[in-house]
């Protein structure tokens, strides 16, 4: 355990290096994070606003509120691994990793991690810059701050096992692009991010119980808007835990075929 | 008439080279599939809270959304991969290859990639297009056709001229292209109408990035709303544009002194 200990604080020392060297180029891959949330927002207050200021119980201060928290939690859980996995597998950088006497997984968790770290310095004050512009509204209680803790921390590690997953794929293909888009899609619509989803047909609603997204993204959200009743979240952290186990579970699974289907690209 | 048979040589070559790789064009296909349903069924979540987003009713947003599939198409097949190209060949040297051919190097530069499968997205938008039209039942005279076709062309103008400066960057700074990170983040707002963003959004949108020209401006037009004015400043814009890009890019040139330099 002390082993795995020391492998991370060197882990995270050599990445945050590595990392603060980019520190203009991460600036900017957060600003489509920010522009995106802004596009939400707009679109959703220019409604509110057209149906005498409150939409399916949604006024404009908390669709603010809403999409400025939507914002760090998309930032706080996502991961860029099914974009990278096709490039490490296409051009040859996966080989090294497996020579490693550390499964790559680690890496991958240190690194994520650092850049978060890292990116919260920039993250931190657009999210006050935000709150000052959009002047949202929360009715957070203090149980739920803390209740949030547990819950960000399941909603990172299982989006964490599940695209870490679904992006070991490139070993059986290097054309993930169009299956990623299909993924991201769905996100897109049962997370909560194109709307919260009380404002969703129902049938969304309903298949979203069923489906990881809704736990990464809007559960954590609706919990730090102060909507969620205390037995809710018993029920969503339960939910994220089975949904954790799952991933893990199918994590394992693909690793062990896909490594051992995988020959090098190039030999 | 060079610049002509040029450009259809690389057009040529373009086709070529894709259609070695056949497979691409059904990804191509479910791309750009999803892409559209992703953006119609958002349109579909939002009016069925409300009858009109920012004074545009649903089948004009639908118009609007087949203006800005037809633009990403044309930038997606044309502008980009060449500028990408560029950027590439800056920093290895290679662009060296294309400044000693005895042509005009911006016409080799934009011209050098074709990516053909992304002329789907044109043929989808085209589509959305003429299915929104249909359902309005506009009576789109010669004028609003025209000024359609007018104010699409400006706004293409416009934007390849935006990206020609920005890959012009590179001729300093090596990592230009993260810039263009910056553009498709902008560019994927212009999937709504430009009124309803906040006010330093709407000037980004317009000068900054300037996806109000490419899509919105057009939109209008063929929608018979856009005013005399911004019809007239879409041109303006368009020529200073093009006009400074071309500048800017001779400027560059000159002062380029190969990457091994």
């Amino acid at each position: 355990m002390t082993g795995l200990f020391d492998i991370y604080t060197t882990l995270f020392r050599t990445d945050l290096a590595v990392q603060f060297q980019y520190r203009a180029a991460m600036v900017i891959w957060l600003i489509g994070r920010v522009i995106e949330a802004l596009v939400f927002l707009s679109v959703w207050t220019a409604v509110a606003e057209s149906q005498g200021g409150q939409v399916g119980g949604f006024s404009a201060g908390d669709f603010a509120a809403y999409y400025i928290i939507m914002m760090m939690m998309g930032h706080l859980t996502f991961t860029w691994f099914m974009y990278e996995f096709e490039f490490r597998v296409r051009s040859g950088s996966f080989s090294p990793l497996l020579l490693q006497p550390l499964h790559p997984i680690h890496r991958d968790i240190a690194m994520n991690i650092s850049y978060k770290l890292l990116t919260l310095v920039v993250m931190l004050p657009t999210m006050f810059l935000m709150v000052g512009l959009f002047d949202p509204t929360f009715n957070t209680p203090t149980w739920a701050v803390w209740a949030a803790v547990p819950v960000v921390l399941l909603a990172f590690l299982m989006r964490f096992f599940v695209e870490w997953a679904l992006a070991l794929v490139a070993l059986w293909t290097t054309r993930t692009e169009a299956a990623n888009q299909v993924y991201f899609a769905a996100l897109l619509f049962f997370s909560g991010q194109m709307a919260p989803l009380a404002l969703m047909p129902e049938w969304v609603q309903s298949l979203s119980a069923l489906l990881p997204f809704r736990w990464m993204l809007a559960f954590p959200t609706e919990l730090l808007l102060g909507r969620l009743e205390p037995e809710e979240v018993l029920q969503g952290l339960a939910a994220q835990v089975i949904w954790l186990g799952l991933a893990w579970g199918m994590m394992g699974l693909v690793w062990s075929r896909g490594v051992r289907r995988y020959s090098a690209v190039g030999s | 008439m060079s610049y002509l048979r040029l450009l259809w040589i690389f057009l040529r070559i373009g086709v070529m080279n894709e259609l070695a790789y056949r497979a691409n064009f059904w990804v191509q296909l479910l791309q750009s599939l999803v892409s559209m349903g992703v953006a119609l069924a958002g349109l579909a979540v939002i009016f069925s809270h409300t009858e009109e987003l920012g004074g545009w009713q649903p089948a004009e947003l639908v118009a609007l959304l087949g203006v800005f599939f037809l633009m990403s198409g044309l930038i997606g097949a044309l502008v980009q991969p060449s500028m990408q190209r560029f950027m590439e060949d800056v920093r290895q040297g290679t662009l060296d290859f294309t400044l000693t051919k005895p042509e005009d190097s911006q016409v080799l530069v934009s011209i050098s990639e074709v990516r053909v499968w992304k002329f789907l997205d044109v043929v989808q938008g085209a589509a959305l297009i003429g299915w929104a039209l249909a359902e309005i039942g506009l009576q789109t005279g010669f004028m609003h056709a025209a000024s359609f076709a007018i104010t699409l062309v400006a706004g293409a103008a416009i934007v390849y001229s935006f990206w020609l400066v920005l890959a012009t960057f590179s001729f300093w700074f090596i990592k230009a292209e993260n810039i263009l990170v910056i553009f498709q983040a902008v560019y994927s707002a212009g999937k709504y109408p430009v009124a309803i963003y906040p006010r330093w959004l709407k000037m980004a949108m317009t000068f900054l990035v300037p996806v109000a020209f490419a899509v919105t401006v057009p939109s209008e037009a063929l929608l018979g709303r856009l005013s005399t004015e911004v019809f007239w400043g879409a041109l303006v814009m368009a020529v200073v544009m093009v006009v400074g890009a071309r500048v800017f890019w001779l400027w560059g040139v000159r002062h380029y002194s190969g990457a091994s330099a």
